[in-house]
């Protein structure tokens, strides 16, 4: 327990680990609640990192002044942050729009493998193309949000807020979402496809507009991380931390329930941030293989959640508004979430 | 092929297949490298070829030690999760899973270091018109060719392979002529773990051995199998080819860098334009 103690051991180490702690974890909530919206509508996507890595990029260059040196990047205008983290969100639903064109219409799997994809493209991207975003040098010296105003090491609980705001916003953003008329219609579509087809509703549009939605969100929380963080560079927006892990969030808090979505980010960030803090205190033969370790605990979260506790800490709730009664059986915590009963009564081949 | 076997017969995208080839190249590796050879195996060369007996050991034994490991998943996981019920979203997001798990079992062991099979620079030799070919490669391209004959024999001309076609066209009906559905499944994992395995040391021979060589890879195999209509064995060799030769030939007028973008572009066209692939049936 040494390192753990020697972190926590004043108070002012608690605290600082704790704000950072929390301040990364609420810009992955965000993440989870966007990808929750997407999958809640039955979309397979694997590529978080490409938005979250667009938004992080595209708020980045605006926001930087001109390149000097050896730097070599495309705008570099130096815009006020807030309004970089609108076209950080801009060009997150601008991705989605271009991927979900030819691939939303066909077979699920499909927007699978091309979300997956785009991801190692735009990395590549990233890394090889002279003058668009410095490569693999990254971009550096990104400017925080109010970081002039506000100095010194107060500015952590600048970043707390501001992760945490953004969070909050989002959170009611999705909660009223899925409580509209516009929600009630994705549950639809993803609990009976054809059902709601029948019932006049464009399912096509409907996902679209879900797809778009989750990935202006993940592109928004880019850009907090960029500005949070400082440096980006492609190595940062790998597939592990950047979709994977925002999955188990999703499967370990609850698909289909925002607040199991939030949890989810809580509980697996603390598992996987707080590793570190005890890997001192651990025999030699493990301290070292920690990350290794982890990695696989994130693999096997995942498996066992499928199988063990499907619906996730938190199950989705089955009532759609606060204006229909509580039903008899309404108690799901332990029961079956609608969206794996509708998996479950997928025909498997 | 192994992934379109999966993906054709059993309806499940296995992410987790990039990081099979991964264990197939590490346990052949196993058995080549120093280790191996304190075990009696490894030596010798055959002629011009960088490889003697050891790897033809090794790749046995990474045969083996895959099918094993796609078995243990199947029944551990796969197996229950269709018991329990489940979709495609279900199977796509354990393979996932159990991907993440592969990749990091790997790192543990033979930790994040690259390897070859055999140490040294293998000299190409000449052959017609200036073409330079290592000898390792014409074994590759041989091994391919004897793999795709013996999957078209298992698949259109034994029992099995028609259990197995059975199987992919109507799991119900299959079941119901007194088929065992189960250990259709549970064979097609193994053939497709064998194949993982055979690609993973031809990778490994070919390039080198590192842990997320096969994860790299999963694009451009799931391009192939689109490519080439999915759960379709020629298809997906000719897909394979296709997105190859295509990624290789693109170095000529893109950036190398953006290499690893081509099998994506090939999958959006191939989407576009015909959604069941170059070779897929009209169901």
């Amino acid at each position: 327990m040494e390192q753990l103690f020697v972190t926590l051991v004043t108070f002012d180490g608690a605290v600082n680990w704790t704000v950072g702690f929390l301040t990364t974890v609420a810009i992955f909530a965000i993440l989870a609640l966007a990808l929750n919206i997407q999958w809640s509508v039955g979309i397979l996507n694997f590529g978080v990192a490409a938005f979250f890595m667009v938004g992080a990029y595209v708020s980045a260059v605006l926001t930087l002044p001109a390149p000097e040196g050896l730097e070599a990047y495309v705008a570099g205008w130096s815009i006020p942050i807030p309004i970089g983290w609108i076209f950080a969100a801009i060009a997150g639903g601008v991705l989605a729009i271009l991927l979900g064109i030819p691939t939303l219409r066909l077979r699920d799997d499909f927007l699978a493998i091309a979300t997956i994809g785009v991801a190692a493209i735009l990395r590549s991207v990233a890394n090889s193309v002279e003058g668009l975003v410095n490569r693999s040098r990254g971009l550096n010296g990104i400017d925080g949000f109010l970081q002039n105003e506000v100095q010194g090491p107060d500015y952590r609980w600048v970043e707390l807020a501001t992760a945490l705001v953004v969070l909050i916003a989002v959170y009611w953003l999705v909660t009223r979402a899925t409580a509209s008329p516009w929600g009630r219609a994705l549950r639809a579509i993803r609990d009976n496809e054809d059902t709601a087809k029948a019932s006049g509703k464009n399912t096509v549009r409907f996902r679209m507009g879900a797809f778009i939605l989750g990935a202006m969100l993940m592109g928004l929380a880019g850009a907090i991380y960029a500005h949070r963080s400082g440096t980006i560079s492609p190595l940062t927006f790998s597939d592990l931390l950047g979709t994977f892990f925002v999955w188990t969030m999703l499967i370990v808090g609850g698909s289909g329930n925002h607040r199991g979505a939030v949890l989810g980010a809580v509980v697996v960030g603390f598992f996987w941030f707080g590793t570190p803090l005890i890997q001192e205190s651990l025999p030699d033969w493990l301290g070292s293989r920690v990350f290794q370790v982890r990695q696989l605990l994130i693999g096997l979260l995942i498996v066992v959640f499928l199988l063990w506790r499907p619906q996730g800490l938190l199950a989705e709730q089955d009532r759609v508004s606060r204006f229909v009664s509580r039903g008899p059986d309404d108690h799901h915590s332990n029961n079956d979430s609608s969206v794996w009963q509708r998996l479950r009564s997928t025909v498997t081949r | 092929m192994g992934l379109t076997l999966i993906f054709g017969v059993l309806g499940i995208a296995d992410f987790a297949h990039g990081d099979k080839m991964g264990w197939g190249m590490f346990l052949a590796f196993f058995i080549v490298s120093s280790e191996g050879a304190n075990l009696g195996f490894a030596g010798g060369r055959f002629g011009s070829l960088s490889f003697g007996w050891g790897l033809i050991v090794g790749l046995l034994v990474a045969m083996i030690g895959v099918a094993l490991i796609s078995v243990v998943l199947e029944r551990l996981v796969f197996r229950r999760l269709r018991v329990t019920g489940g979709g495609f979203f279900v199977f796509a997001i354990a393979s996932l899973g159990m991907s993440i798990m592969l990749r990091a079992v790997v790192q543990l062991i033979w930790g994040p270091s690259n390897f070859r099979y055999t140490p040294g620079i293998h000299p190409a030799i000449e052959i017609l018109g200036g073409i330079k070919v290592k000898p390792d490669q014409f074994f590759i391209v041989g091994i391919t060719v004897l793999a795709a004959v013996l999957l078209y024999w298992l698949l259109y001309r034994t029992r099995f392979g028609k259990a197995m076609r059975a199987t992919s066209d109507n799991p119900g009906l299959a079941e119901a002529s007194g088929i065992d559905t189960d250990r259709i499944r549970t064979g097609t994992w193994i053939v497709a773990g064998i194949l993982g395995a055979l690609a993973g040391v031809m990778l490994g021979l070919q390039a080198e051995v590192r842990f997320d060589a096969g994860f790299r890879l999963l694009l451009p195999l799931f391009a192939a199998v689109i490519l080439g209509g999915i759960g379709n064995p020629w298809g997906a060799l000719v897909g394979g080819l296709t997105v190859g030769i295509a990624q290789e030939l693109s170095t000529q007028w893109i950036n190398t860098g953006l290499k690893p973008g081509v099998p994506f572009v090939i999958v959006i066209v191939v989407l576009l334009l015909r959604p069941r692939g170059l070779f897929g049936q009209v169901r």
